[in-house]
């Protein structure tokens, strides 16, 4: 049986999705900067999207900006306001344990004469509130933290911190990295103080090589991409028409039936977690609290003693189980997971970590699977193991 | 100017004695299969002392330089204008053409050098080189002769036809493959093993290669990047045929059964006995490994001396060694040049390093050795599985690639 339990690297494009996406390509291709009809069509679609990805998050159409994924949301929300707000200082705050799209361009930012201050999570992946507003000063100019954890799941209460920091500093833009949470929570960032909010399509069964930043507006922020002046000059490029016209289905298809969906995912991480604890010796879960349902509903993290992570994923792979060991982006580099040792995992669980994330369409005979074949490996692994 | 053809030069082949004919054909004929890969209507051929290639009509210079170049046994790449005659008027007529496409009006000073294949030609070198040098003189008025450091030395080589040229590139050299038997080379996916591959082609040696998977500790990412270096090797080795041994079975029981120390020392030796049955299997006469002394725990004169006696029987095989006394850099520098060296330092764990010890013996001792391999009564059942299992690709260079 295929089991893919790698959601929260990528997912499968939903069919619905692609159909629109190889219409775009084949019948209405249009370029919607030229003048004739053919572009004004193609201008259509592109608003319609605009306006179907607008109306989930509960924005205005103008806040909406296409961009080639998450990584390049994350590079335009903390370059674009670095940029913009340099004379108000050059003071950022975030978390240590972001994705390297949050993390790698705040140490560029720094290279370049700006100050980032990382601010330190507890064991369950909470940021520490007392840290992060001793960390708040004047010149402050943005703060940056990640929605849910894509290691470990782990949900942050946006609303409370962003409100936290403006009162010390009411200047401050509050950006959000929603790569893991947009489609598994409902999320309206004018409730929750979110000034830039980053999103990617392959993460809800859209295409690859799609995303989108949500700008509140009057945001101060400036273009990273330059040329034709697409997107009002924010984001030069041809837009990616079928990309986008794709992404806002996925937007579309991922809250039809929202809280039934995230209810059954939920169901079946607490099935999972619950037999692979109970029933594998020296499992342990990672950032999961008391009431798993804080927790988000797609990934699992767990660290197995005795066992390495990558021989694990490789045993699981040949019996057609998909897992990860840190984050997929991640884990071609040698070196332990930076969210893993944030939370303060102990050291020997670093390399025996693994990661299982689902989707709507997982059911319960590829987790109860998924939980036998790991069985099966463990006593296996465990027999030999470097010394 | 788009030169009709291309003279080659060879060193060592030039040396040999009753066999030089045999080397030559060798040389004609891996050039051959090289252009090929250029496109179609190359002709090569021998004209004594040289290789000529005839190229088509239309032919893409820069690939078929790099192709050229990187022929093992090849000295020199010079291109040519032919003149398919040896009437003096006419190569000196043509020694003004060439001069004129190849540096128009530009200023430069130069120096003629003439070669006679047959010695009865009635204008001997001297004068060749006077009469062409005259007339370039009195056609460009920019250029000028300095005999002790001309910026061009232009060549005009009598033999059936005559050939001009002025641009030498520099050419591998080594022997032509297939020149000097086969052997069996242990790739690992470190940088050090297609260096020593591709220096022991370098002498003619046709390449064999051997790796050693053990899924699920190795990933098949580690797999696809060593056939991704034989690959790369096989722009200069030629075509390699890779067996891929499954090795898991094997390392598990040395890891349940040896002392933890010595696993590293004991796996490498069966590694080799395993490489030395199947160079005999596929008629190579020796192995060829990357090693180099001290680099690694393994690899000290006590490791090497314990892992080199499984190739004296049953079945024997002579070890080579190219890189055994090098220094790191001096192998990286090498595998940059020829182009292995990012593929290698990707970063996927091979099989001799998943059951490392922290500290593993550095001066083994063969006898203890040989007690702990007691230990493993059905090893030779279990090696004898992993050969019949084992995967063959057949490595062959992209054709596209170009250095």
């Amino acid at each position: 049986m295929e089991c893919y339990l790698d959601n929260a690297a990528t997912t499968r494009t939903a069919k619905e999705v692609a159909d629109e996406v190889m219409k775009m390509m084949t019948i209405d291709f249009g370029n919607p900067s030229s003048l004739h009809t053919k572009g004004f069509e193609a201008e259509q679609y592109v608003k319609a999207a605009r306006k179907t990805i607008a109306d989930t998050l509960s924005v205005k159409d103008s806040e909406i900006l296409f961009t080639s994924g998450g990584t390049e949301s994350n590079n335009m929300a903390l370059i674009g306001t670095a940029l913009a707000k340099k004379r108000m200082g050059k003071h950022i705050i975030t978390t240590s344990f972001e994705h390297a799209s949050v993390t790698s361009p705040l140490l560029f930012l720094e290279e370049n004469g700006y100050e980032i201050s990382f601010c330190p999570v507890d064991a369950m992946g909470h940021v520490k509130e007392d840290k992060l507003l001793d960390m708040v000063r004047p010149d402050t100019i943005l703060v940056s933290i990640m929605y849910v954890n894509n290691e470990v799941g782990a949900v942050q209460d946006i609303k409370r911190l962003s409100r936290l920091v403006k009162e010390k500093n009411p200047d401050i833009t509050f950006h959000s990295d929603c790569i893991q949470s947009y489609g598994k929570y409902v999320i309206k960032p004018k409730e929750e103080g979110i000034d830039l909010l980053s999103v990617s399509g392959h993460k809800i069964n859209g295409p690859k090589g799609t995303g989108f930043l949500y700008i509140k507006s009057g945001s101060k922020i400036k273009p990273i991409i330059y040329g034709g002046g697409q997107q009002k000059g924010m984001r030069s490029g041809t837009d990616n028409v079928p990309g986008i016209v794709g992404l806002a289905k996925a937007a579309q298809l991922v809250y039809e039936n929202h809280s039934e969906k995230v209810a059954k995912m939920y169901e079946i991480k607490e099935h999972f977690a619950k037999r692979l604890t109970s029933e594998i010796e020296g499992a342990s879960v990672n950032c999961v609290t008391q009431d798993i349902r804080e927790c988000a509903p797609h990934v699992l993290s767990v660290s197995i003693e005795g066992v390495r992570a990558e021989v694990l994923l490789h045993s699981l792979e040949e019996k057609e189980v998909y897992v990860s060991s840190g984050s997929a982006c991640s884990s071609n580099h040698p070196g332990t997971s930076g969210t893993l040792v944030a939370i303060g995992l102990d050291k020997k669980l670093l390399d025996s970590t693994v990661r299982f994330s689902f989707s709507f369409q997982t059911t319960m005979e590829e987790v109860d699977y998924a939980v036998e074949a790991v069985k099966e490996i463990v006593p296996k692994l465990r027999r030999h193991v470097r010394r | 100017m788009q030169y009709g053809a291309f003279l080659l030069t060879y060193a060592e082949i030039g040396l040999k004695g009753k066999n030089r004919g045999k080397f030559e054909e060798s040389l004609r004929m891996q050039v051959e299969h090289r252009v090929r890969r250029c496109g179609e209507g190359f002709k090569v051929s021998r004209e004594d002392g040289r290789i000529l290639v005839l190229c088509p009509e239309e032919y893409d210079y820069d690939k078929v330089v790099t192709e050229l170049a990187r022929v093992f046994g090849v000295n020199g790449v010079m291109p040519v204008k032919l003149v398919p005659s040896t009437e003096y008027e006419l190569i000196k007529s043509e020694v003004v053409n060439y001069v004129k496409e190849v540096y128009g009006d530009k200023p430069f000073t130069f120096k003629v050098f003439a070669k006679r294949a047959d010695k009865s030609y009635p204008h001997p070198s001297p004068e060749i080189c006077a009469d062409s040098g005259e007339l370039i003189l009195k056609n460009f008025p920019n250029s000028s002769v300095d005999v002790h450091n001309p910026q061009e030395k232009i060549w005009v080589e009598v033999r059936k036809n005559t050939y001009i040229y002025s641009v030498v590139i520099p050419g591998i050299g080594g022997m032509p493959i297939g020149t000097a038997g086969k052997a069996m080379l242990l790739l690992s996916g470190g940088i050090d093993s297609p260096v020593a591959g591709y220096m022991i082609a370098r002498r003619g040696v046709v390449i064999e290669a051997v790796y050693f998977h053990a899924p699920p500790y190795t990933s098949e990412r580690a797999k696809q990047k060593v056939i991704d270096l034989a690959k790369e090797m096989a722009a200069f080795t030629g075509t390699i045929r890779l067996h891929i041994i499954n090795f898991t079975d094997i390392e598990l029981y040395i890891d349940e059964n040896t002392p933890h120390d010595e696993i590293t020392i004991i796996m490498r030796r069966l590694m080799m006995k395993i490489a030395c049955r199947l160079a005999e299997r596929e008629k190579c006469n020796g192995l060829i490994t990357g090693e180099s002394i001290g680099q690694v725990a393994s690899q000290t004169i006590q490791s090497l001396y314990c892992t080199n006696e499984v190739c004296n029987g049953p079945v024997y095989m002579p070890v080579y060694r190219p890189v055994i006394a090098f220094d790191k850099q001096e192998i990286v520098d090498i595998a940059q040049r020829i182009g292995t060296y990012e593929t290698s330092i990707e970063p996927y764990e091979d099989c001799c390093t998943i059951f490392v010890a922290k500290h593993p013996v550095t001066k083994p001792n063969l006898n203890i050795i040989k007690a702990s391999e007691a230990c493993l009564p059905d090893i030779e059942d279990k090696i004898n599985e992993a050969i019949a299992t084992e995967d063959i690709i057949v490595c062959k260079a992209d054709v596209d690639e170009n250095l």
